[in-house]
């Protein structure tokens, strides 16, 4: 499991380097690094309510989960970059800027989870709606 | 960014995120009701990158170093993915006050363990 988490980091983690590199920040903010973490918290949010709906975190959906989840989009997202380059802005005396883009990506983030979630439950699968159902 | 400091930068996200699984798997084993895990992982690790970057800065490392070490290792071993939805999982389960300091609460004190990092970096 630590070599799936691994592998799925560096993936992860060489495609934000890419986009990083060929979409640069402009004024000391990384629009980039914004829509990443954006999207990525979006893909988890999907991604965990969809295997949630299909079932325990066991066998097949755990190593699933932690190779994407974990490791792919875990390594894709970042949080240090994004307290780094506030922390150089507010440094630099741009705190409209720093503190801005700090709680719009933060706010921005949560608000993606909630469509994925939102997403993942709109198109679950009938059989788990079913058995939910019959359990009540 | 050529072939090999890509492979770089891959392999110190891969190791970040391996240190990520480990350090949560053991903070979940201890402490449950809140996702402690996740902020001492973003917390140490804008930290280190605010060093490595101020390091950078005052070219006491080499920027390859800051590349494979921070926007590889640290990147991997940081996530705003998780913390994400680990602040929605405790709005879900009716914890506001929790989910307003893992999600305001961790920014402000990354962004400061970032702005530490960064001083000790341009100073050392």
């Amino acid at each position: 499991m630590l070599g799936l988490v691994a592998l799925g980091g560096a993936i992860g983690t060489a495609v934000r380097a890419l986009l990083a590199e060929a979409f640069p920040a402009h004024a000391g903010i990384s629009w980039t690094i914004l829509a990443i973490n954006v999207f990525g918290a979006f893909c988890l949010g999907v991604l965990l309510e969809a295997l949630a709906h299909r079932g325990p975190d066991v066998g097949r959906r755990r190593t699933f989960r932690l190779f994407v989840g974990t490791g792919v989009l875990g390594g894709f997202t970042t949080y240090s970059t994004l307290a780094d380059d506030t922390a150089q802005l507010l440094d630099a005396g741009h705190w409209t800027a720093g503190g801005g883009y700090a709680l719009l990506t933060v706010v921005l983030g949560l608000l993606a989870v909630g469509a994925g979630v939102l997403l993942a439950g709109a198109v679950r699968p009938k059989r788990a709606v079913r058995s939910k159902g019959a359990a009540r | 960014m050529n072939t090999l400091e890509l492979v770089l930068v891959a392999v110190g996200g891969g190791v970040g995120a391996a240190l990520r699984f480990l350090l949560d798997g053991l903070v979940k084993a201890r402490v449950t009701g809140f996702p402690l895990g996740t902020l001492v992982i973003n917390v140490s690790g804008s930290l280190v990158l605010g060093l490595l970057t101020g390091l950078g800065q005052a070219g006491t490392i080499p920027l390859q170093s800051v590349a494979v070490l921070g926007t590889g290792m640290m990147g991997g071993y940081t996530t705003f993915s998780t913390a994400s939805v680990e602040t929605v999982q405790l709005l879900r389960s009716g914890k506001p006050r929790l989910a307003v300091l893992n999600g305001l609460g961790m920014l402000v004190v990354s962004v400061g363990a970032a702005a530490l990092g960064l001083w000790l970096g341009r100073n050392t």
